[in-house]
């Protein structure tokens, strides 16, 4: 096959060598950098190994659980139109931005002790069920990944050109025989991926675990590495517990690939999908039940966390404002610096069919926020003041770390492009920028959008990663929710919560939306 | 001539700028914020050192110690302000921090305070915080509390300072029964969380009868909201001090002004603002006495707390008993 081969001194093999570098550096370099300071002087305890299978196990079952709940969910957003589906689609980007502090406020009215759900139960003469355990964790993890799971396996289900399913109809598939032949052989294209990311960011998570777990039962490797790098200041442990981490998230993307199978693509028209094979009325009921379901699960929490903040977001102080432009105006060059790394991994991996891009863009979803804020401090403090870094640190590290979401969701459609239009494309002599702006934009616009939307709102929720570097007099909106509930304030703190929801949720919206306007045509 | 007075002026005050010196104090982020004692004491302190005071604020009293251990030699912190009473032990004090030259400073803790290095700005007891108007009967100890159906969230020892100080108050209190009163405990603890913000505001959401905080947060609902509904409820084996200390350290460039700032830390002017902003008691009670509404608070009949001597080893047992005991 006659492909342009991008060699690594071409412009974009050097783009993406760039951007390739950075990503290993704010990874592997920092990993590297904790290590250099270690003495090694302690293995693992009882406790790391009790902690190293909890995480094991936990994150297996809420990806599990997670993308086994989407694919219908997605199947039923992809095929109905309804009013008030785009409103749900955006609503359910809503859980994976939020601070974890106000996600498991907003869960806990809803399933906790003194939530909904218990006063219903209660009221119905039952006793109150306790969510806190193994089965709290994993709540609050497919809460968080349900709807990320959904909106990726939404997009590839979209990115089927509509011809498929036009033809299959006219050929007379039954809804089964749709499924065996269209829709399988995207979902095992994209499940393994989407599974991997899901079971890595699990890993990685432990503030969620440890307040709904129960205890330290439910200690993850993360709660080890904190403690490690805080408490006992013990480099070597957490460099050792981070490379076990990054090991096994390695195994598990290495799994997903090797079931992750790239179907040749036919080419269509090129069109969103209209399609009329879902009328049945068992289908439809079923849709429906998924849905609702959906929107429950997402809606009701937002709900009180929307309802709680009410009241405080009328009377925040001045600082709670700024913070909140401060915390937007960052959002959007993260959003700006994640394109311009994950463009030129995306279309290396779908030209090339190499594999390299990905696994780097996986690695900043194994790496521990930690270990990455620690490993920064310990290179760069000898030469600047980490006060004046605090701004572009936490720019390219919130890039970084959106990195794997804006691939996954990029690169089914971008192996479309290739796959369906390369060969035309090829002949006609289109290359360099003019192929990507004529060819590749208008059919990743929408997985783009939804890139650029996403990070702007991982951005704007994350507190983590750069603690070490933090600014006191230029606070992030996330930093003002904890600031305000340390001092007692948990009315405003929860208004600067329902503000924070609002300015993610727009901004996601708006970059989401524009990735969407025209994509019909 | 207008104009060379205004040139005179402006280089008189640039170069006054330049001479100003610059003391650099390391302190946890909720010191700093709009809402915790910070800009008040910045303000209190510039007005009589003739001196520019930054505080740089990481996280919690862990995360500075950890912090000084990143920047070893390159730090450029003058005063670490506000590592807790589990945190400070000998071991940090050898190896970051200098004596202090304060000579008998007058204090008002409940304990006798003669260590050589850190000076205590503030104090107050951890306390399991309820509210009055749903729960009738109120544990008065441990064992009570273990006996009761009353639900309580506490934080993490691994991840914050006053689950830490919780650990060090069963086992000042317990001993070698520490691991037993644990395991009574379990099935009261609905659940562990990472700091004290998402205990608090679970146990005001209704998620659980009591959690661990202070005897002085019940001064916060009635002075700053007026509501006196939560109290603190008192332990008869003692109540577990937390207090924070300051101390300059080894690497500092102003030690002079470092030493005055200690100085400054206990005298009436900053006591005055700590109560109401960092909701504890002072070190050293200012002359106007406490603010009102602090009189109405629980003050235990005994005060616990370990030695910094020991405070390290008894540390990392208790950790290890605690992990052992919950993760049954």
């Amino acid at each position: 096959m006659a492909r342009r081969a991008v060699s690594i001194i071409s412009p974009l093999g050097l783009w993406g060598a760039a951007a390739a570098a950075l990503l290993l550096f704010l990874t592997l370099g920092t990993l590297a950098a904790v290590a250099w300071q270690a003495e090694f002087t302690r293995g693992l305890g009882r406790a790391d190994i009790a902690a190293l299978r909890f995480t094991l196990i936990q994150a297996f079952f809420s990806a599990l659980i997670s993308v086994a709940l989407a694919i219908p969910v997605a199947r039923a957003l992809a095929r109905r139109q309804f009013p008030g589906r785009q409103i749900l689609i955006t609503l359910l980007g809503a859980p994976f931005i939020l601070p974890v502090i106000v996600a498991v406020l907003g869960l806990l009215a809803v399933f906790g002790r003194a939530g909904l759900f218990n006063q219903m139960l209660n009221a119905l003469g039952f006793e109150t069920v306790s969510v806190y355990g193994f089965s709290g964790v994993l709540l609050a993890h497919v809460f968080f990944n349900l709807p990320l799971a959904t909106r990726l396996i939404l997009q590839s289900w979209l990115a089927i050109p509509a011809e498929r399913f036009r033809l299959a109809q006219s050929l007379g598939f039954a809804p089964r025989d749709m499924f065996r032949q269209i829709e399988w052989p995207m979902l095992r294209e994209v499940i393994p991926g989407i599974f991997a990311v899901i079971f890595l960011i699990c890993t990685t998570s432990f503030a969620v675990a440890l307040t709904l777990g129960g205890g330290p039962k439910a200690t993850t490797i993360e709660l080890a590495i904190y403690q490690a790098l805080r408490s006992d200041f013990d480099p070597g442990k957490a460099a050792l517990l981070s490379s076990i981490q990054f090991l096994l998230c390695t195994l598990a993307a290495g799994i997903a690939w090797y079931f992750t199978r790239h179907q040749d693509a036919a080419a269509g028209f090129d069109r969103a999908v209209q399609r009329s094979d879902a009328g049945a009325i068992g289908l439809r009921i079923q849709d429906t039940f998924y849905l609702g379901f959906a929107a429950l699960f997402v809606i009701l929490p937002l709900a009180m966390v929307i309802k709680s903040g009410l009241t405080g977001i009328l009377n925040m102080p001045d600082v709670v404002w700024w913070a909140a432009l401060r915390s937007v105006l960052m959002a959007i060059a993260s959003s700006a610096v994640m394109l311009a790394l994950v463009l030129p991994l995306a279309q290396i991996a779908a030209n090339e069919k190499r594999a390299w891009p990905e696994a780097i863009a996986y690695l900043s979803v194994s790496a521990s926020p930690l270990v990455i804020g620690t490993g920064l401090f310990i290179l760069l403090n000898p030469y600047f003041s980490p006060r004046d870094l605090a701004l572009p640190v936490t720019i390219i590290v919130n890039a970084a770390m959106a990195i794997p979401f804006a691939l996954r969701g990029l690169l089914p459609a971008m192996r479309e492009v290739e796959a369906s239009y390369a060969p035309l494309a090829d002949q006609l002599g289109m290359a360099g920028f003019a192929r990507f702006r004529l060819l590749t934009l208008p059919r990743i616009r929408r997985p783009l959008g939804f890139a650029l939307g996403l990070t702007a709102a991982l951005s704007m929720g994350d507190l983590g990663v750069v603690a070490l570097f933090a600014d006191p007099d230029a606070g992030t909106l996330p930093l003002m929710i904890y600031r305000l509930m340390g001092a007692y304030r948990m009315e405003q703190a929860a208004g600067a919560a329902l503000l924070l929801l609002f300015l993610s949720l727009a901004l996601f919206m708006i970059f989401d939306r524009g990735g969407r306007k025209n994509a019909d045509t | 001539m207008k104009c060379l007075t205004l040139a005179a002026g402006l280089c008189a005050a640039t170069a006054a700028s330049a001479e100003t010196p610059v003391l650099n104090v390391y302190t946890y982020d909720s010191f700093t914020s709009d809402w915790g004692p910070g800009p008040a004491i910045e303000a209190a302190f510039e007005d009589i050192c003739n001196c520019d005071l930054q505080f740089s604020a990481v996280g919690d009293g862990a995360a500075l110690i950890a912090r000084l251990n990143l920047e070893g030699d390159h730090s450029e912190a003058d005063v670490v302000l506000g590592i807790d009473t589990s945190l400070a032990d000998q071991a940090l004090a050898d190896q970051f921090f200098v004596p202090h030259t304060l000579e008998n400073p007058t204090l008002t803790l409940p304990i006798a305070w003669d260590n050589a290095t850190y000076v205590p700005y503030d104090w107050g007891y951890f306390a399991f915080v309820y509210d009055n108007t749903k729960t009738d009967t109120v544990p008065a100890n441990f064992r009570d509390l273990a006996a009761s159906d009353l639900k309580i969230v506490i934080q993490d020892p691994r991840s914050s300072t006053p689950g830490l100080g919780l650990m060090m108050w069963v086992k000042a209190a317990y001993g070698d029964e520490a691991p037993a009163i644990w395991a009574d405990l379990s099935d009261n603890i609905v659940t562990v969380t990472k700091g004290w913000s998402e205990s608090y505001g679970m146990f005001l959401e209704g998620e659980a009868d009591m959690a661990l905080s202070y005897t002085t947060s019940p001064a916060y609902h009635l002075i700053a909201e007026d509501d006196a509904s939560k109290s603190a409820a008192a332990f008869d084996e003692g109540h577990y001090m937390q207090i924070e200390v300051a101390a300059v350290t080894k690497s500092a460039d102003q030690p002079e002004l470092a030493q005055q700032f200690l100085d400054f830390m206990i005298s009436n002017a900053a006591q005055t603002i700590l109560p109401t902003t960092n909701w504890m008691y002072p070190a050293a009670t200012p002359a106007a006495g406490l603010p009102e509404g602090f009189e109405t608070l629980t003050v235990p009949e005994k005060s616990l707390l370990i030695p910094a001597e020991d405070a390290g080893s008894v540390r990392e047992a208790a950790l290890t008993e605690w992990l052992d005991a919950l993760s049954q």
